[in-house]
């Protein structure tokens, strides 16, 4: 097999000029830390990688009151754990970027690599789904956004196709009196994928739950929404007959599979306690405990 | 294709050829002889193989080495005092307290742990544990790792025993 061309994009308009002359042949590679194990394993064998790491223009954390916060797609998952903004404005997303991998892959991989690799564990999916990220992305005919909901198709798979470049996460102000969590279940302490990723994120009106979104990793063929679940507590007095019966929901909004990590029994077992787990623990930050 | 690559390591220049594909961490074992760094799961779990880059612990095995050009990438060749050969804080401490034992995770340890020590010179237990949890030690030899790094950080900060 001969060695791929090796390419360097210095702006988002060069990576997408490349890409089309390229199409489907060609393979945009950021931190590498998951495309060097697709290539190692010959899972990918792309004609041409085109590398990102030099377009400086997508590496940015900013925040504005009005608009919230917008990540570059180029940023090291280890910035966005570290960013004092993300972890006091956003902490459920600087909780799940501080557990991914390992120290070495956080300073390497960055957030856009993390969605467009599309695992269905990815780590920063399920609080990003939760809180209403949207995706940013741009093509020869010009930008687009589409809601991070929208943005996976199945494993490895995203809306992106052969012609669009992701370039910034957008992330909406919290409302006061919110509250988030992130839970990852790992076989071990140190560094793994998820067997189960749970996120919550509620909205507290005195005792009330305003609204209440739970997104799940690991569980299904993308990161997904647990509407069920959700729908259950949304706008209700929260009570521990209510908790049980959105685990339950949660555990039938999920569509897991057996693999060495877990067996689809387990994931569903796992995701009642950890969903339960992960709304109280919402609940105990909005709440300011 | 072959390029021909420039990379900086240990603070010297060298002009490598190597296939677009080649890692950091084999183009520094097989081309230019950096054999302190290890190669060992070469899937990004281990932790064997990592470098500093640009001062950040990385994984070698992980990068692609035509994407390491016009980085700093620091060795565990390049550790030690280049003229006096005088050892670094950390590597004393595992020599003095048998912070290794195969040694096959030392070199990627100590990178570790020296990337920690610059950024928190006064860690805790805890801060070092979780600063190595990506370096695994199939000896199991945890305990006296973490014991070398908190002393060499008292070392370090206090300057005793630096010319023992």
């Amino acid at each position: 097999m001969t060695p791929p061309k090796y390419l360097t994009a210095r702006s988002v308009e060069e990576a997408l000029s490349l890409l089309s002359q390229y199409g489907e042949k060609a393979k945009f590679v950021s931190g590498g830390t998951d495309f060097l194990m697709q290539l190692k394993r010959g899972e990918a064998a792309p004609e041409c990688l085109i590398c990102l790491g030099e377009i400086r223009d997508l590496d940015f954390i900013k925040y504005d009151e009005i608009n919230g916060l917008r990540i570059g797609a180029l940023t090291t998952i280890v910035n966005v754990a570290k960013a004092s903004l993300i972890q006091s404005k956003f902490s459920i997303l600087a909780q799940a970027a501080g557990m991914l991998g390992t120290p070495a892959i956080r300073n390497q991989a960055t957030l856009g690599g993390n969605l467009c690799n599309a695992a269905p564990s990815a780590d920063t999916a399920p609080p990003l789904l939760v809180l209403g990220a949207i995706a940013k992305t741009a093509g020869m005919e010009g930008e687009k956004i589409v809601p991070l909901e929208d943005f996976f198709v199945g494993p490895g798979q995203t809306i992106l196709g052969q012609d669009r470049l992701l370039t910034e996460i957008q992330i909406p102000n919290m409302l006061p009196h919110s509250g988030g969590a992130y839970l990852k279940q790992k076989r071990r302490q140190g560094a793994d994928l998820a067997v189960v990723g749970v996120a919550a994120l509620v909205v507290m009106e005195g005792e009330v739950l305003k609204d209440v979104k739970i997104a799940l990793g690991a569980v299904a063929p993308t990161p997904i929404r647990a509407k069920k679940a959700e729908e259950i507590l949304r706008g209700k007095k929260l009570d521990q007959g209510l908790l049980e019966k959105s685990g339950q929901a949660a555990s039938g909004d999920a569509r897991p599979i057996d693999d060495i990590r877990g067996s689809a029994d387990y994931r569903r077992e796992l995701l009642a306690v950890l969903t339960k787990r992960a709304i109280t623990q919402a609940i105990q930050m909005a709440e300011g405990r | 294709m072959m390029p021909e690559l420039i990379l900086e390591i240990n603070g010297a220049k060298y002009e490598v050829k190597a296939a677009t594909t080649a890692t950091l961490a084999e183009v520094l074992r097989e081309e230019l002889g950096f054999t302190g760094t290890k190669m060992m799961c070469n899937e990004g779990e281990c932790g064997a193989c990592t470098v500093l880059i640009n001062g950040k612990p990385m994984l070698s095995c992980m990068i692609l080495a035509i994407d390491a050009q016009n980085k700093d990438i620091l060795t565990i060749e390049g550790l030690a005092d280049p003229v006096t050969g005088r050892l670094h804080p950390i590597q004393k401490a595992f020599v003095e307290h048998s912070g290794m034992q195969c040694g096959v995770c030392t070199p990627g340890m100590i990178l570790t742990a020296k990337a920690l020590l610059d950024e928190n010179p006064d860690p805790t237990e805890e801060d070092v544990r979780r600063a190595l949890s990506g370096n695994l030690c199939r000896c199991g030899n945890y305990r006296r790792i973490t014991e070398c790094v908190l002393d060499a950080a008292e070392v370090m900060r206090t300057g005793e025993r630096d010319d023992k």
